[in-house]
């Protein structure tokens, strides 16, 4: 997926100022800014939700997993038929079976599929709403701050996911994250966002270990740490 | 539900209607319609309680056979608003954007519209008799269905699901009837209740106008109608179907105000809460500026989600107390404001602010001793008045300064906290500044007393990282320069682990351990406590290795059993973990832990 120039505005607001990005296949390309800096309505760009000018080639099939998995799910419906949204073009008894496959995927037992979401915990919501994602075969699985509304305990079971997802199918994805802990546990490159604008984009520790850019530096320093 | 008057009132009122109209045709039917020439335009007796109409029928017996045929037409006017009121407020979701505006705006139109001259005028086209009198209402009707229909269905649309429904190219139509349409569900039946009332009374009105029901069918609306002509000579002749009228229709609406009441509350406050603590026994240590004791924080059905919790604050201390969500850390700072929400009951054995038990502080005393700080800042701040008009109201109301000298003092304390300009941001709305100056303005209010204590819950959560940095280090600098305490709640291990001098691990409710922050990352007895430091992804996390995680869940408030609330996500639990519950108990220097496998 490449992006070239791409700008959105909101009114007389500029979000994202001509930002030009590529998520290269198998790789995870990690998004961070703070609030404002213009990280999600990127991702809303990229995933058609927004409109924008510049071009976006390569990403046909966008999906994307949303932040709250609480409201993610729609509540009156079971998780099996949640996760067969993606597949209306299957016949039934296909679609039943590749739900199975796609649960299996992301590791949750196949009788999950007749419970509701209030019946998992949030890290297990997450897990169906990448499932739910996968089973339109995209190009591009754009994660959008996908564990911050999780619990520290079951946040890494997800990560884990996100980096196996990668390997085994090749995956590319955009993982955008306030978390710069997070990002450079998951990503293969970084890109830093302020005020709309890329202000560094390089291999994760690379970025991690030298900042070039003085903002950059600044997020790292606030980066709260145990004292070992 | 059957709780308050009014709702038994309406259920009441209801059933007896239902009772009418299934009963009321078979029993008095041939005597509603047998003609006595010979008693003729009576008023009341005791052969004819409401008298009797000019074919000498007896008018109760009307009344009584009147109600089936009233209510049904209700329903029926009340089911075809329903129904035409939800087809056109969800249209505009499946149709073209030009269409939609075209829908909505004639749908706006209609609700500003009257409804009784909207019922009118639909009953005259589509003819005199209940089919138009029935039509009519459903038409008046139906703009509000519409109205609430596209209200409901515009926030349900907003939800991620039908975003993600979207992405997935699941077929507007099939969004509208697989996702909005069940969740709005609820609303809409209770609305239908009330409407059902409504239509009563606008049938009855229709007819009472000549526009409804004509003989020789008869409603209560005709009825009264027939009997209004007598009124000045025997009144007891319209007082029977206006009674039945006003019962109904009275009926409907308490019986839908309770429902609609019910749903917006899940929670129904049952039998008040008891909470049994021990008696309190030693002595309380005086030197602390905050000491509870068997803190116990429990709602209604059981729901225990603080339990006998203990902690201490000395002065100048900042204790942090981390744990997930859910694990009662929040409410043990609201018990400690007294700010639990109804129909919450705290109990404690003991709970000390400042070397004096709660209950003796004086309102004042609190206000001044104690400054809390919360996630949200704007749940502080009015947004309706200045931040530094908000700030001297402290100083006005509790140390009785004069306006000039609270202002002084607001402006001083904001430049204390670091905000540039604190003269010209005295003078701005809580709106106009950014997320981590609200939070600074706020500090500022608790610092507009002398506090002994800061209560921060999660004040940096919703705060940029960068902006984290500078509120926890304002944070370190009050509390060293005041020599207040503080305590500070936070679900993320690393920020208490950078900030406090303490640290208090919570789950399920209760403290699993307490001990020195040098101790957090290497010295951490607790088996919880220590999947938490290593399930957490730091800057020098190893990336070749799969990140740790605790499988299953925390037990829910009501969930929590004998043993060991961990114990079923524990690797080194035992059959006694799983009965018995390890008591919080020394484990070195400063450190306690409550697990039977800590060695």
């Amino acid at each position: 997926m490449k992006i070239k120039d791409l700008t959105v505005r909101f009114g007389a607001f500029t979000a994202v100022d001509s930002v030009t990005l590529e998520v290269p296949p198998g790789r995870i390309v990690g998004l961070v800014g703070e609030s404002g800096s213009g990280k999600s309505s990127l991702a809303k760009a990229v995933s058609g939700l927004v409109p924008y000018s510049g071009s976006i080639t390569g990403a046909s099939r966008v999906q994307m997993v949303f932040q709250d998995p609480y409201a993610s799910l729609d509540p009156r419906m079971k998780i099996g038929e949640s996760v067969a949204e993606g597949l209306l073009r299957l016949p039934g008894q296909a679609r039943v079976a590749e739900v199975a496959r796609l649960l299996d995927l992301v590791s949750l037992p196949a009788e999950v599929a007749g419970r509701y979401p209030r019946e998992l915990s949030g890290g297990q919501r997450q897990r169906v709403a990448i499932a739910r994602a996968l089973g339109a075969e995209p190009d591009l699985l754009v994660a959008d701050e996908i564990t911050s509304a999780l619990d520290v305990s079951v946040q890494g079971s997800v990560l884990n996911l996100v980096r196996s997802l990668r390997d085994r199918l090749g995956l590319p994805i955009l993982f955008i994250s306030h978390n710069l802990a997070v990002v450079r546990y998951v990503c293969d490159e970084v890109a830093v966002m302020h005020g709309g604008r890329i202000v560094e984009h390089g291999p994760t520790l690379e970025v991690v270990s030298e900042p070039a850019d003085p903002y950059t530096r600044m997020l790292l320093e606030s980066v709260p740490r145990l004292r070992r | 539900m059957l709780r308050t008057p009014s709702a038994i009132a309406g259920t009441v009122l209801v059933g007896l209607m239902v009772v009418l109209a299934v009963i009321g045709p078979p029993i008095w039917g041939d005597q509603a319609d047998l003609i006595d020439a010979g008693a003729i335009l009576q008023g009341s007796s005791a052969a004819h309680p409401l008298g009797t109409d000019n074919l000498g029928r007896d008018l109760l017996a009307r009344v009584l056979v009147a109600g089936r045929f009233s209510l049904l037409l209700a329903l029926a006017a009340a089911l075809i608003g329903a129904v035409a009121g939800v087809v056109l407020g969800a249209l505009p979701s499946v149709l073209p954007t030009r269409l939609a505006r075209l829908v909505t705006g004639a749908v706006n139109a209609l609700v500003a519209f009257p409804g009784l001259l909207l019922a009118m005028f639909t009953a005259v086209v589509a003819g005199l008799g209940a089919r138009g009198a029935v039509l009519g209402i459903g038409v008046a009707i139906a703009p509000g269905f519409a109205r609430l229909t596209q209200t409901l269905a515009a926030s349900v649309a907003g939800a991620d699901y039908v975003s993600a429904a979207r992405m997935l190219g699941v077929p507007r139509r099939r969004i509208l009837v697989r996702h909005v349409l069940p969740n709005i569900a609820e609303p809409l039946i209770l609305n239908l209740t009330q409407a059902l009332g409504g239509a009563l009374l606008g049938l009855a009105g229709m007819s009472f106008l000549g526009l409804g029901v004509q003989p020789p069918s008869y409603d209560w609306g005709r009825l009264l109608f027939d009997g209004f002509g007598r009124i000045y000579v025997t009144p007891v002749v319209a007082i029977g179907p206006a009674v039945a009228v006003a019962l109904a229709g009275i009926g409907f609406n308490l019986l839908g105000d309770t429902l609609a009441r019910r749903a917006a509350r899940t929670t129904v406050p049952g039998k008040k809460a008891t909470t049994s603590v021990a008696a309190d026994t030693d002595k309380p240590d005086e030197g602390a500026v905050l000491e509870v004791k068997d803190l116990t924080v429990t709602f209604p059905g059981g729901v225990t989600p603080v339990r006998q919790l203990s902690l201490s604050v000395r002065p100048g201390e900042i204790v942090g107390v981390v744990g997930e969500s859910g694990s009662g850390k929040s409410l043990t700072a609201a018990a400690i404001g007294g700010l639990v929400p109804y129909p919450g009951t705290v109990g404690y054995g003991r709970l000390r602010l400042c070397g004096k038990d709660v209950t003796e502080l004086s309102r004042k005393e609190l206000g001044t001793s104690l400054a809390m700080v919360f996630q949200d800042p704007m749940a502080s701040l009015n947004p309706a008045l200045k931040v530094g008009g908000q700030l001297a109201e402290v100083a006005v109301v509790h140390q009785g300064a004069t306006r000039a000298e609270a202002r002084g003092r607001a402006v001083d304390r904001l430049g204390h906290v670091h905000l540039p300009e604190p003269d010209k941001q005295a003078k701005k709305h809580p709106h106009e500044l950014s997320g981590g100056m609200r939070q600074r303005a706020v500090i500022a209010m608790g610092l507009m007393g002398t506090p002994r204590l800061i209560i921060a819950d999660e004040p940096t959560t919703a705060l940029d990282v960068t902006v984290q940095r500078q509120i926890l280090r304002l944070l370190r600098e009050v509390t060293e320069e005041t020599g207040s305490a503080a305590l500070f709640i936070s679900h993320d291990i690393a920020v208490v682990g950078e900030l406090c001098d303490r640290v208090v691990v919570m789950y399920a409710g209760r403290v699993v351990e307490e001990l020195p922050v040098d101790r957090l990352a290497t010295g951490a007895a607790h088996p919880y406590t220590r999947a938490l430091i290593t399930s957490l992804p730091d800057m020098d996390t190893d990336r070749t290795l799969p990140l740790a995680s605790i499988p299953g869940r925390q037990p829910g408030p009501a969930e929590v059993g004998d043993g060991c609330a961990f114990a079923p996500r524990c690797a080194l639990a035992t059959d006694r973990c799983s009965t018995e519950r390890p008591l919080l108990s020394v484990y070195g220097d400063a450190h306690q832990v409550a697990c039977w496998e800590a060695k």
